[in-house]
Order: C-alpha cells, then sequence, then structure tokens
C-alpha cells in the first residue's frame, strides 16, 4: 500500500472516531435511542394514536419485548461474524500479494 | 450440481440461518405494522421484480466466473457490519449506516437487491426491527433505491472524471441519504397531515430521520472509501475479474 493511501486511511479513520465521538461528548444528557421509535412517535402525532396491527414474530413467539443483554450479545454476534467474514477475505489477499511480489 | 455450487449453496444456507438467529432493534427501516396491508402488498409488489432481476444478476455472475463470489461475500458481509452498528448522533439518537453503497459500486445495483433482501429479512423476523409486513417497502429503499442512486452517482462521477475516491465517498453518502428520503416518503404516502397532505408530512418524517443521519451517512461514505482503497491494493486481480478499474495515478 502506498504512502499516500496509508495517511489517507489515517486521516478518514480519524474523522470517523471524532465523528462518532463527538455527540457522546457534547450532548452529555441525551438518550441515544434509535430514530424508528421518533418515527413511530412522528406517526402518532400525524394520525393520532396508531396501534400496529402486526407485532414482530419473534416477539409474539417470546411473549414479550427480547431481553435488553440478550439483544446486545445477538448484536455482537452479527457484527463479529461479518467482521469475520472480511478479515478472512482480507488477510488471504493480503497474504497472497506478499508472496506473488516475493517472487 | 457441481461439489463448489453445493459448497457455495450449503454456506449461503449456513450464514443465513445464523442470521435468522439476530434480534436487533434499531433505527432506520419502517417498524412492523405501520403500514396498511394495501401498502405492504404494494411495496412488495414494486420490490420483486427487482429481486428477481438481482437473483438473474447473481447467477449470471457466478456462471461467468465463481470466483466473483469473494467479494460479493465480502459486500455482503460489509452490510452486515455497517447496519449492525448503532451510531450515535448529533440529535441525541442513534442510528445505523445501510453499507450498500460498497456492492452497488462493485456489482451494480441488482445483486444489492438481493444481499440488502437477506439483512432485512432476518432483521425482520427476529428482530423488533423492520418488519414482516414492511419487509417490501423496507427492501425498496435500503435494498433498491439506495443502491440505484449510488451506482448512477459513481457513474456520473466516473464519466466527468471526478477522483475516484471521492466519486466512491459521494456515492455511498449520497446513497445513504437517499434510502432516508425514500423511507420518509414512504411512511408520508402511508400516514399524509391533515393539513397540507403527503409534501408536509413527507418533510416532517424527513426532519426526523435526516438530522441524525446525515453524519452517519458521511461515515458511511468514510469506510467505503476505505474499503475500495484496501481491495484495489490487495485483491486487483478480483477486481479486474469484476471490470473495476482502477484510476490512473
Amino acid at each position: 500500500m502506498s504512502k499516500k493511501n496509508k495517511t489517507t486511511i489515517c486521516i478518514l479513520l480519524l474523522i470517523t472516531v471524532l465523528l462518532i465521538a463527538f455527540p457522546l461528548f457534547a450532548l452529555k444528557d441525551a438518550e441515544f435511542g434509535g430514530s424508528d421509535d421518533a418515527g413511530s412517535v412522528m406517526v402518532e402525532e400525524i394520525q393520532g394514536s396508531y396501534e400496529p396491527w402486526f407485532t414482530p414474530v419473534f416477539e409474539s413467539f417470546l411473549g414479550g419485548d427480547l431481553p435488553g443483554e440478550i439483544e446486545s450479545l445477538l448484536f455482537c454476534l452479527q457484527t463479529g461474524i461479518g467482521v469475520g467474514i472480511l478479515a478472512f477475505c482480507m488477510g488471504r489477499f493480503v497474504e497472497r500479494k506478499k508472496w506473488k511480489d516475493k517472487s | 450440481m457441481f461439489d463448489k455450487k453445493k459448497r457455495i449453496v450449503f454456506l449461503a444456507v449456513l450464514f443465513t440461518a445464523t442470521f435468522a438467529v439476530m434480534p436487533m432493534s434499531y433505527a432506520m427501516h419502517i417498524m412492523e405494522g405501520y403500514l396498511s396491508p394495501k401498502y405492504s402488498v404494494a411495496w412488495g409488489i414494486i420490490a420483486l421484480p427487482f429481486i428477481l432481476w438481482g437473483m438473474a444478476s447473481i447467477q449470471k455472475m457466478l456462471n461467468k466466473n465463481p470466483k466473483n463470489i469473494t467479494l460479493l461475500a465480502m459486500s455482503g458481509a460489509f452490510i452486515f457490519v455497517i447496519s449492525s452498528l448503532k451510531i450515535p448522533s448529533v440529535t441525541g439518537s442513534c442510528s445505523h449506516m445501510t453499507g450498500t453503497g460498497l456492492g452497488a459500486i462493485l456489482f451494480g445495483p441488482a445483486p444489492v437487491a438481493v444481499l440488502g433482501l437477506i439483512v432485512l429479512l432476518f432483521q425482520a423476523i427476529l428482530l423488533a426491527h423492520g418488519g414482516i409486513t414492511t419487509l417490501g417497502a423496507n427492501t425498496f429503499s435500503m435494498a433498491i433505491a439506495g443502491p440505484f442512486l449510488s451506482f448512477i452517482v459513481y457513474k456520473i462521477c466516473k464519466k466527468c472524471s471526478v477522483p475516484q475516491k471521492i466519486s466512491v465517498f459521494l456515492a455511498a453518502f449520497l446513497g445513504d441519504i437517499f434510502t432516508y428520503i425514500i423511507t420518509s416518503i414512504q411512511l408520508a404516502v402511508a400516514y399524509p397531515s391533515q393539513n397540507g397532505g403527503v409534501m408536509a408530512s413527507a418533510m416532517k418524517f424527513l426532519g426526523v430521520f435526516a438530522p441524525t443521519q446525515l453524519p452517519l451517512a458521511v461515515i458511511e461514505g468514510i469506510l467505503t472509501v476505505i474499503i475500495i482503497i484496501a481491495l484495489q491494493t490487495y485483491a486487483a486481480p478480483e477486481m479486474n475479474m469484476i471490470q473495476f478499474t482502477k484510476e490512473e495515478a
């Protein structure tokens, strides 16, 4: 990887981290709830009270909301699998290039 | 069926089955039960031809060169990772990105429709996120409209010889934003405002989503650029296979 690209990536990553961290420190009192909740609130505002006519399959199966900790577990699992695939393929590419360049 | 194909199918099933047990509930998609049956069916019908087209195009691509599966899998994995991360935004609420830009830039919009559908399907079945009844609408916004715009933006930028990194950034950034614009319009059509109609309602929904999504779209653009740089550096043969040309520096 060229030096120029390395610098670009470092700068881009730094910007990303700052973009994510900034709201966290700037808005100390914020709840950081999901914006689809805000969406449902907006629907009610426009429509009056609204009762969804269909409940999520998994939730009706469990007979209630999914426990928060389990939710974050499954979240991590999703991220982990995605990262796993990306890292596996990337790792193979990187090694392959190294061997090719050598020979 | 060849052994190789069998293996691919098995992996695909394994992959999807894993995600089938993956509850999450974050922002962005239209919530389960929030579109009346009429609209649910209508959006499903609109989305269906794109999905079929996407399947055909994936099939064609893999027949042409089975090795394309690696980049396709990586594009899919990118969507999984990106759409599983809830990111805090300046408005004090969280949302997540779409991640569909990468696939659209590499493969064009058709295959991404299928990749996006897979993500949405599993989020819908097990999570309180998105929904079976709103699947058509969500597929249209995230897996069809967004990637299409990304693809078009990228092509236009390339024609106008905009530097490649900037083209990639713009494509992913605008695709992400466009997804939310479409979501707002979908909600507005279903819930027109009593005074002002669909447009007023669309602006209202956009007012909720847009400020949250703007910084996230920037992040999505940046991450897409980074992964494109990495792929061009290390996966040059694969990138050539899909005719993704590197910019002459």
